[in-house]
């Protein structure tokens, strides 16, 4: 089962203690804890309690050489009339909310062409999944750099057919396009996911329907779309929050500033400038908790979407 | 490539749980009539062309830059297609040796901080692993539930104060920042691929340890540790593969160049360098990418099977 499987079971089945997890209750006490100790440090350490310390600090003045000056809400107030976050609000969702579902659609697609015990398969599999791994890489964030660039490697292409293309990543009406399609490119990971759980689904189900008289699209539709619906669910929960924290791709293609005109400036690159560039720690952790504000919103609606139309066998 | 071959391509298991090994029995039996396997082979043909069409349109900018990294400058602007007409090496020995240090100090630097990752969340996350997936304690469904929840946790809300701290124990320009966090389990995607993969394994060979009277970590250490050897494998490449490509926490912590990995040096590269040795940026990149490419090669099968069955990439 997956992490997001199991996080909502345990807050579905909330009953009382059996007998057997009483008595078995506090038996390893110790020996627990001295396996858990490095997780429990790091838990401490470096996630709660920095992000509590990021809750303080996005309502303080902070540059890293003054201590944090208390300032109520200001942060916030500021970032209601900060221009330029509003637009990077709006680059990161157009990224996420076209990106996400573009890939996941790409990568169902070629699940399912893939699926049906197809010679050579494994090979196939390989060459979509590789990608995937390259994707991060600021090698290939140069690679794109060049592929769509004015001279870039597309422009080439094109202008064997006679057309001549665009600076693709120097216009900003396009350059947010060419990251998004390096997101598509890396579909092979949702895409095994998918294939994985097309395996799942019992065979019968389709011989029954095949007796039934049920076309090609009408199984699709009625078997494999419900069947695969939680992993669906599952790849989209993911790759939204994933996508939201998308940053190096951004950084290199722009040059580290977001690009022409802001037209790549994602908020996790605004966020930097404002961090790690002019030291504004504390309108930073403001920041960065907005974007767990968001990202939280995000998959409390997809949880709550998803009893509508995710549909579980058990 | 044999290594591709690894998962059951067509096995034919009569039983109808798998979807495509009880597929292709049917197939087979379905009405011999001519039209029939016609249609069916018309449709195995137009997959094929889909499937190689989109193939090749993903991996011809990667095969591009390989070729076009063997070739003189001026081409790379000029040349769209993949015939080379001679080998031209220097572009490699001028991306070699264009920055501070020649690229081989800063593959040293990321293997340095690989490896003590890769060490890091062996250690730790095997250990929360067993803790949660056989042991009993007080509070072991709340902090199982903090794990999974940090799996999902966007790491900018932490950045900001990690950042202090490290700095403030004078760390930046250190690898520790890169690696400590690794000692500490942060990883928790891995605790949970582990904790999936030792509920896996029976119970009675734990109980028979037990009763010959081993302790908890003599079971961990010699049944559990050695039985979950695939786990550990795929934590170890994609552990490999993460921290070779991160850029973000490299960006934050090492500023000088002395300790930059290959992601910052690569990227100092494209700062400093003008658009005319785009040949040399494409060299070092492929150099960069090599380790990734090797391994996945030779552990996609952990891969494959780390993301089929814990769905992260």
């Amino acid at each position: 089962m997956s992490a997001i499987g199991e996080l909502s079971t345990m807050t579905r089945r909330k009953g009382p203690m059996t007998k057997e997890e009483k008595k078995a209750n506090g038996r390893d006490n110790k020996a627990a804890y001295i396996f858990l100790l490095p997780w429990l440090i790091g838990l401490v350490a470096i996630t709660v309690g920095p992000m509590l310390m990021s809750l303080y600090l996005s309502f303080t003045d902070y540059n890293l050489l003054q201590p944090p000056e208390w300032v109520g809400l200001d942060n916030f107030i500021r970032m209601f009339g900060d221009a330029r976050l509003h637009n990077s609000l709006r680059v990161t969702f157009t990224y996420v909310l076209v990106g996400v579902p573009l890939q996941l659609g790409v990568a169902l697609l070629i699940a399912l062409v893939l699926d049906k015990g197809l010679r050579g398969l494994p090979f196939y599999r390989s060459i979509f999944y590789l990608p995937s791994l390259l994707g991060g890489s600021v090698a290939v964030a140069i690679l794109w750099k060049q592929i769509f660039g004015t001279t870039g490697l597309v422009n080439q292409v094109l202008a064997m057919v006679g057309i001549e293309g665009p600076g693709w990543i120097s216009d900003p009406n396009t350059a947010l396009g060419s990251i998004i399609l390096l997101h598509v490119w890396t579909f092979g990971s949702p895409m095994i996911i998918f294939l994985a759980g097309l395996r799942q689904i019992p065979v019968m189900y389709y011989e029954a329907a095949k007796v039934d008289g049920a076309t090609t699209l009408q199984q699709f539709w009625r078997i494999t779309l419900p069947m695969l619906s939680p992993i669906i669910f599952f790849n989209l929960v993911l790759q939204i929050i994933g996508s939201f924290q998308s940053f190096t791709q951004a950084f290199i293609v722009s040059g580290g500033n977001g690009g022409p005109s802001d037209s790549t400036m994602f908020f996790t690159l605004y966020l930097y400038q404002k961090g790690f560039g002019q030291f504004d720690m504390g309108y930073a952790s403001a920041m960065a908790w907005f974007l767990l504000v968001i990202i939280g919103a995000f998959t409390a609606i997809n949880f709550i979407a998803s009893k509508y139309w995710v549909f579980y066998d058990d | 490539m044999t290594k591709l071959q690894t998962l059951p391509a067509a096995s034919n298991s009569s039983s109808g749980k798998s979807g495509k090994d009880g597929k292709s029995p049917r197939r087979r039996e379905s009405p011999g009539s001519l039209a029939f396997s016609r249609s069916a082979r018309i449709k195995g043909l137009v997959k094929h062309a889909i499937l190689i069409i989109v193939g090749a349109v993903m991996i011809y900018p990667l095969l591009w830059m390989v070729v076009s990294s063997l070739r003189p400058n001026d081409l790379i602007f000029r040349e769209p297609g993949l015939w080379l007409e001679s080998l031209e090496m220097s572009n490699y020995t001028d991306g070699w040796s264009a920055l501070t240090h020649p690229f081989g100090h800063y593959m040293i630097n990321s293997a340095i901080v690989v490896l003590g990752s890769i060490l890091g969340n062996l250690i730790s996350c095997s250990m929360a692993a067993y803790a949660f997936a056989r042991l009993q304690f007080s509070g072991k469904k709340i902090f199982f539930g903090i794990m999974l929840l940090t799996i999902m946790l966007p790491f900018h809300v932490v950045i900001v104060p990690q950042y202090i701290l490290f700095s403030q124990i004078g760390w930046v320009n250190t690898f520790w920042p890169l690696i400590v966090p690794k000692l500490l389990a942060t990883d928790a995607f891995f605790v949970f691929l582990m904790v999936q993969f030792i509920r896996g394994i029976p119970k009675d060979l734990d109980e028979a340890a037990r009763i010959d009277g081993a302790g908890h970590p003599r079971i961990f250490l010699r049944v559990i540790l050695p039985l979950m050897v695939p786990a550990l494998a795929t934590t170890t490449i994609f552990t490999f593969i993460w921290t070779w490509n991160d850029f973000f926490g490299a960006l934050i912590y090492l500023t000088d160049p002395d300790m930059f990995t290959v992601p910052v040096a690569l990227r100092a590269f494209v700062d400093s360098q003008s658009a005319t040795s785009w040949g040399s940026l494409f060299a070092m990149s492929i150099v960069s990418l090599l380790p990734v490419f090797l391994v996945f090669l030779f552990g996609q099968r952990f891969l494959i099977k780390g993301i089929a069955t814990t769905g992260i990439k």
